[in-house]
This record gives C-alpha cells, structure tokens and sequence, in this order.
C-alpha cells in the first residue's frame, strides 16, 4: 500500500493525520458550509453586516419555506425530475440494446460506430447549439420538456454505450458461445443471459446519468425560455437575479437544488464511484 | 437518434457556418466571410486565450487531485466518509459552484475578499477585474475537478499491485523516488482518464462563466464556448452563422485532442 500506513509510523504523525484530517476537510468544504450555514441566518443579520459570525438566530424554516411560497422554484425542481427521469429510462435502455450489440457481434464498422459514440461524448455543445435548436424549434418542442429530453437521451446515449459495451466487454464470452450453440435466440440470450449480468452497469449508469442531466446548465437555457419547462438549474439563476443580495435565500435555493443529486450520490456511492472510475483502473 | 441529435448537427453546424443568418429568414451564403471576420476579432482573441488559461490552469486538477488521494489513502476509521465528503463538489451542480464562489469573492463582505484584506490590506472585487477575473472563475473550477481526479486516483491507488511496492521497499526505495518509479507508472490509466475528462472539462468550460461573470467585465472572461452562445443567441443579435463559426473553431481545437485520445484508445483496443 502507499503512502505507507500511517498505524506503521510514529505515535505522533498517527496523532498529526487524525487532527488533520478533520481540519483539511473544514477548508475543503468552506465554501459550502459558508452557504449552509447563510441558508439559515435570519436577513437581520445579512443587514448588520454579520455575514460569517455565528447566526444571531435559527431562520432556516423561514427562509427554507419562503423559497418554496415566493418563487417557482418547487415548480422548477418538478421540471427537473419530469426531465431527468425519463432520460435516464431512455438513456439506459437505449444503451443496453447498442452495448449488447457492439461487444457482442463482430461485423464491418463496429470500432468505427463505438468510436463515433466515443467521439460524440467529447465534443463541445456548441457545436450542436444552432441546429439542435433550430430542429427543436421546427418541431414544435421548444420550450418544452419533451425536447429537452429528447435531446439529452440522444448525447447521453453516446456515453452510456461506451459504458456498456466495455461492461458487457468483460463479461465471459464463452456464456454467450455456448448458448448460441443450444440454439437459443438472440433476443433471449440478451434478455436471459446477459441482462441479469448487467444490472450492476444499469445501476452506476443511472446513478451518473441522472446527476449529469439534473445538473445541465447550457441545454435548458438554449431549449427552454419560459418558466413552463424550466429545471432548477436555470431557474435558480434567474431566481438569483431577482433575490438582489438576498444571499440567505440564495443559499437555501442552492442547497435544495443540489439536495437531489447529493442524496442519490450517498445512497448509491458505491455505484457512483464504480461508474465514473471505469477505465481508470484496467487499461 | 444519436445520428439526428449529434452527429448531424456537427455537418449542419459547418454549413451554417458558411452563412449570414439570424435563425428565422433565409440563409445568405457569404462564404468564408464569417471566418475572415473572426480573425480581426478582438473578442475572438481574448476568448480564445482564456481557453488557453483554462486548458494550462485546469490541468492542475490532476497533481492535486494527486495528492488528495495519497492524503486520503489510509485506513483510520471514518476515512470512508472523509473520502466521500471530499468527492463532495463534484457532485452538485456548476450552477451552485459559480453561485457560492460568486459569493464568496463578493466585494466587500465575501470571505475571500475579507481575508485578502485582512492579510495584504489589498481591496479588490475579484469577479470585476479584468486582471484575474478568469484566473477567479477557474478557481472555481477547479474545485469540483480536483475532486474527480481524486477519486479517480484513489481508486487506482487501490489497485495497485502490494507485492511490487513491497519489494521496491525492501530495495530501499522510499518517498519521491517510490512515487515515481513504482506508483505513477501503475497509476497510469487513471492519469490518462483524469487528463481526458480535465482538458474536455477545460474546453467546454461554460457554466461558470455564465453564471459568475457573464463574460464580464468588458468581455474579459469570455471563452469560446461562451462567446459563441452570447453571438448567437442572447441580447446582442441573432448571429446564428458567425457563432457557428466560432464553434466550429472551437471543435476543431477538441478534435485534436478527441483524435489522440481515440488513437490511444485505439491501441489498447487492438491490444486486447
């Protein structure tokens, strides 16, 4: 292991690195717990100047409760679940069929098309910006939910491709072989044989996959003007706007629009680390 | 659907490009005129060097992210949650990034600008300075990357084979030169990782931009990505063709590292 231990070394270090620890972490979160701590300090004190002191007093239900009563933003939070979920249905489905049929078959074109996926996940959004919007438009689903999911289920798909296909990769071939020679079909090997094998693959995608869509920025302010179907993301934007220097409800807008993401981290750390360190570990 | 939404739009973006259009009449083809005007762009030039702040200054992610992960890679109780709690920014959206750091340099009362002043009696609003407003949102930045390469160094940390690090250890290898020769090397797929997400990070920084400056002051803290939007599509005019020009500008800078990255990939794909 490295760095060596720190139970090999010194009574003192091992002292040192617990007292540290908890210290360096503080630093690393100060930001955040700056806006913690502000989401529930009463306006008196924003007023008197007393912006990093202790709190003169507990607003956190009266701030938190004026967040969801004076503005939109529970509206805005609801358009981002109605946009995030069915992306991640779509997104994962989707992938499931093109991953299974790139690791699984070999014909003409097949590194080509997977790179094409590769590709497509790296390029820069702008690049779409015009004709995307453009096609949006034409269709009739600007500033609606429908086309910004649409939109998102398409791009995620190239990532979650290139996460299934290496996932199904390094599954053992030979299971999928030897089924073929009982003679089963193709769609019930899929369905049977490797689908069962996935669900692990399903969960970090999902996971990653709806943290990557509920915290989109630029899309939903090129698809979406209106507040109709808008996500939290941009509305809470154009909320700060609106709360001039009103940093304790600022705060406490931030921190419920980043509640979401943040729980469905804790609850599937696990899958959420596995998923984004894929590739770091193995070639 | 990946071919309408993505792959498409690309070729359509590059014609678009070739035209004067406002989004909603009739394109007018005008050539290569949108490109010749971008190269006597002033604008075009301060984005186009902030990119190239971002890209250098963003790619201190990795050896932070570095030693974060050797910092955290022990096993004392509770170091489980310390490492989550530290992978923690990563998580929450850009939106809320740029709004607390927006915060934080406020002027006057932010803590940073308050213990600017306290230390160096210096008084300056970060955000409106032409100087270091760029240097300021790539602070910000860097935060939530830092944490992604953390944690994708720690998860290489735990896969890197015991019985090699013993035996340098027994040949007296310690410190630096154990660092270099036995753990980098082994760490290398996790580098190449890091350096792919940080340098397309870097390129398609947008989000903090818009919601910390704007662009602001004067344009100084525009990028690419950001420029392009704001031609195309905000107060200033509807110039669907010169922002797709700048676009395009700007695929072509990520197509190079999106080709070596690929033509790596490529490699260990043959490999296996």
């Amino acid at each position: 292991m490295f760095p060596t231990p720190i139970q090999k070394s010194s009574p003192i270090s091992r002292y040192g690195y617990n007292l540290v620890l908890p210290i360096a972490l503080v630093l690393w979160l100060l930001p955040l717990l700056g806006v913690a701590l502000t989401s529930v300090r009463p306006p008196s004190d924003l007023a008197a100047g007393n912006y990093f002191g202790i709190p003169s007093g507990f607003a956190g239900v009266q701030n938190y409760t004026a967040v969801f009563e004076n503005s939109p933003l529970g509206w805005y939070i609801l358009n981002s679940f109605k946009i995030t979920i069915p992306t991640v249905i779509g997104a994962v489905a989707l992938s499931c069929l093109t991953g299974f049929a790139l690791a699984t078959y070999k014909f003409k074109g097949n590194l080509v098309l997977f790179f094409l996926f590769v590709a497509g996940n790296f390029i820069p959004f702008q690049i779409l910006m015009v004709p995307v919007r453009d096609m949006t438009l034409k269709m009739g689903l600007y500033d609606t939910v429908t086309g910004l999911v649409l939109f998102h289920v398409a791009f995620q798909t190239g990532f979650c491709t290139l996460f299934m296909r290496n996932f199904i990769k390094g599954l053992p071939f030979a299971l999928i072989e030897s089924a073929r020679v009982e003679g089963v079909s193709e769609w019930r090997i899929f369905r049977y044989i490797v689908l069962p094998l996935m669900r692990p693959a399903i969960a970090a995608l999902s996971v990653l996959v709806f943290t990557f869509v509920w915290n989109d920025y630029f899309w939903a302010t090129v698809l979406v003007q209106g507040q109709s179907a808008m996500p939290v993301t941009a509305g809470l934007y154009s909320l700060n706007g609106q709360w001039v220097a009103a940093w304790n409800l600022v705060s406490a807008g931030s921190i419920v629009a980043a509640l979401p993401p943040v729980a469905m981290f804790f609850l599937m750390q696990r899958h959420f680390i596995a998923g984004l360190t894929l590739g770091a570990t193995k070639g | 659907m990946f071919l309408v939404y993505v792959v498409a739009p690309i070729f359509q973006s590059v014609w678009i490009s070739f035209h004067d259009w406002d989004g909603v009449g009739a394109k007018t083809w005008i050539g290569l005129a949108n490109y010749q005007e971008l190269l006597g762009d002033e604008a075009f030039y301060t984005s186009l060097q902030n990119n190239v702040i971002w890209l250098v200054l963003y790619l201190l992610a990795i050896p932070c992210g570095l030693a974060v992960a050797l910092f955290l890679n022990q096993t004392v109780t509770g170091i489980r949650l310390y490492k989550s709690l530290f992978f923690f920014p990563f998580v929450i959206s850009q939106v809320v990034v740029g709004l607390i750091f927006t915060w934080f340099y406020a002027p006057n009362f932010g803590l940073f600008s308050v213990l600017l002043k306290d230390l160096t009696g210096l008084d300056f609003a970060v955000l409106a300075d032409e100087r270091f407003v760029t240097y300021g949102i790539i602070v910000a930045g860097l935060w939530p990357q830092t944490a992604y390469c953390m944690i994708l160094y720690l998860t290489g940390l735990n896969n890197i084979n015991p019985e090699q690090v013993e035996a340098a250890r027994m040949d007296g290898a310690k410190g630096w030169s154990l660092l270099k020769n036995i753990i980098l090397p082994q760490l290398a797929p996790a580098t190449f990782i890091a350096m792919v997400v940080t340098v397309i990070g870097a390129l398609r920084s947008f989000d903090l931009v818009s919601i910390m400056t704007a662009g602001g002051p004067y344009g100084s803290s525009r990028v690419l990505s950001y420029y392009m939007y704001e031609e195309a599509l905000s107060e200033y005019g509807y110039r669907m063709g010169y922002g797709a020009a700048i676009a395009v500008v700007l695929f072509l800078i990520m197509m190079v590292f999106i080709t070596l990255f690929i033509v790596r990939m490529l490699g260990q794909e043959r490999n296996n």
